[in-house]
């Protein structure tokens, strides 16, 4: 698995387009948008490689942090200048609120990739870039405040110790969040999705990337993947509670969520 | 590296040699158009261009391979399976060879544009292990095509040459590649080209017996205009 991302590296974020016709953002968009996470979140973004949840969710946190200091601030309307100027000055330089992510990854190239991607972005404060295993994750326990994996747990080995790791790391009243190519049991879109899985992305992976083993491979390991249920199954026996899941697109990505409790 | 995958097994199909990968009717179309759009997009990805030749030539790749049986030289070819690699190629002694020689043209060729003959993509979408041969044998003589047409390896003289290959194999992608390739050159080249060059190089394909059909690799010693001669390549303007 570590050499398939290795060669996917760096057009990975090219194939994730053409592969899903851009439709990877918008899912990615919705797993932020189901965080809802508020300034001050803690978040531990695991096989996040390149960096897209991560983005994801500080330009979240920073745009409500803006909605938060435009309320302050209209209380603000009858206090002397240099009240406001004061208040001002200190929130300014706290416009993720003391938010943070780490972004882990098994990795190395994919982390690469991801830095020269938040340099080029210009994120900067608010971001961290760790090399981990899922399965046992360089972390102390009970630490973070939300937990991501998104289109990560497919390729651990042992999603059970996968699953067990982010319970550990989670602060009580944490929340597990993954987000994953599931099971289509639509007959007919599985059928179609199944013609283009096996028939075109080996192709766009051969034309775009050069290669073509990688990407049949990744099909593969999706049909592999249990479905919903199943993960629902084996959330709930790291220790999670209220583990549900939200079908996309007909089942062809599923978000699961669990607490800590 | 990964070992190489398991086949589908509804496929029902099975490697045929090292590096094949079978493909669907549909994966080979969606293959040759993708391959000739990226092509075109980025000119070094020369591994679109061989891809584009292994799936457009089903119709040429077993002609090629008749024209090859028919012929002593060619039978002897498709027999030993000899291949172009500096593993398999005594470059001191093609150097010390006479001027004019094809070992000693050929090499001088190789170094003046920095090439070697071992940057050749190894076939992955032919389904038949012979004409899987037929192609990269193709490819491996390439090189010395340039070598007898006195082309280089600038835009221009790929150009020209594969004007020659197109006439001499009738490999579509050869064919689009002389279609399309001027594209990128300027109006002073395209005249030579299109005044000169091409016409020579349609004349020499015409007139020529099948390129593939030389066993080179017995001939080093040969100088290259009596090969010329002996193929019916005209001399190069």
């Amino acid at each position: 698995v570590y050499q398939v991302f290795e060669s996917v590296a760096k057009k990975y974020d090219v194939m994730n387009d053409s592969m899903t016709l851009g439709i990877h953002r918008v899912w990615k968009d919705i797993l932020i948008h189901k965080m809802n996470p508020s300034p001050g979140t803690l978040l531990l973004d695991v096989a996040g490689g390149t960096g897209d949840i991560a983005f994801r969710f500080m330009n979240y946190v920073r745009s409500v942090r803006q909605r938060q200091l435009q309320r302050k601030l209209k209380h603000l309307q009858d206090l002397s200048w240099q009240e406001i100027f004061e208040s001002y000055q200190k929130d300014k330089f706290n416009s993720l609120g003391d938010s943070q992510v780490i972004v882990c990854d098994i990795n190395r190239e994919m982390l690469k990739v991801g830095k020269q991607k938040a340099q080029h972005l210009g994120y900067s404060e608010g971001l961290s870039w760790v090399l981990g295993n899922a399965e046992e994750l360089p972390f102390d326990d009970d630490k973070f405040d939300v937990y991501t994996i998104a289109f990560g747990i497919r390729n651990v080995t042992r999603i059970d110790l996968a699953l067990q790791e982010a319970y550990r790391v989670l602060k009580p009243g944490g929340r597990f969040l993954c987000l994953e190519f599931s099971h289509v049991s639509n007959p007919v879109l599985s059928r179609l999705y199944d013609l283009y899985s096996f028939q075109v992305i080996p192709v766009l992976g051969e034309v775009i990337a050069g290669d073509w083993k990688s990407y049949q491979y990744l099909v593969e390991s999706i049909r592999q993947f249990p479905p919903q249920e199943e993960l629902k199954a084996m959330i709930e026996d790291a220790g999670f509670f209220k583990v549900d899941y939200e079908n996309l697109n007909f089942g062809i990505v599923a978000i699961h969520s669990g607490f800590k409790l | 590296a990964e070992e190489e995958e398991e086949v589908e097994e509804d496929e029902g199909w099975h490697r045929l040699y090292p590096g094949h990968i079978p493909t669907s009717p549909l994966q080979k179309a969606l293959l040759a158009a993708g391959s000739a759009v990226m092509a075109l997009w980025d000119p070094y990805r020369h591994d679109m261009v061989a891809v584009l030749g292994e799936t457009t030539g089903c119709l040429a790749l077993p002609n090629l391979r008749d024209k090859m049986k028919h012929h002593p030289e060619g039978y002897r070819i498709l027999q030993e399976r000899p291949r172009i690699r500096l593993s398999t190629l005594d470059m001191s002694r093609l150097r010390g060879l006479p001027d004019g020689s094809l070992g000693r043209e050929y090499v001088r060729f190789l170094e003046d544009n920095k090439v070697s003959p071992d940057t050749r993509m190894p076939p992955k979408f032919v389904d038949d292990e012979e004409l899987a041969y037929v192609i990269q044998r193709y490819r491996e003589v390439h090189d010395l095509m340039h070598t007898l047409l006195g082309m280089p390896t600038n835009m221009l003289g790929e150009v020209v040459v594969k004007w020659f290959e197109a006439v001499q194999t009738g490999l579509p992608m050869c064919v689009l590649g002389a279609a399309f390739g001027p594209v990128r050159l300027s109006t002073r080249k395209l005249q030579v080209l299109a005044t000169e060059l091409v016409p020579w190089a349609i004349r020499s394909g015409l007139n020529a017996s099948c390129v593939l059909n030389v066993y080179y690799e017995q001939r080093w010693e040969q100088p290259v205009e009596s090969l010329r001669e002996e193929i019916g390549i005209f001399p190069p303007p």
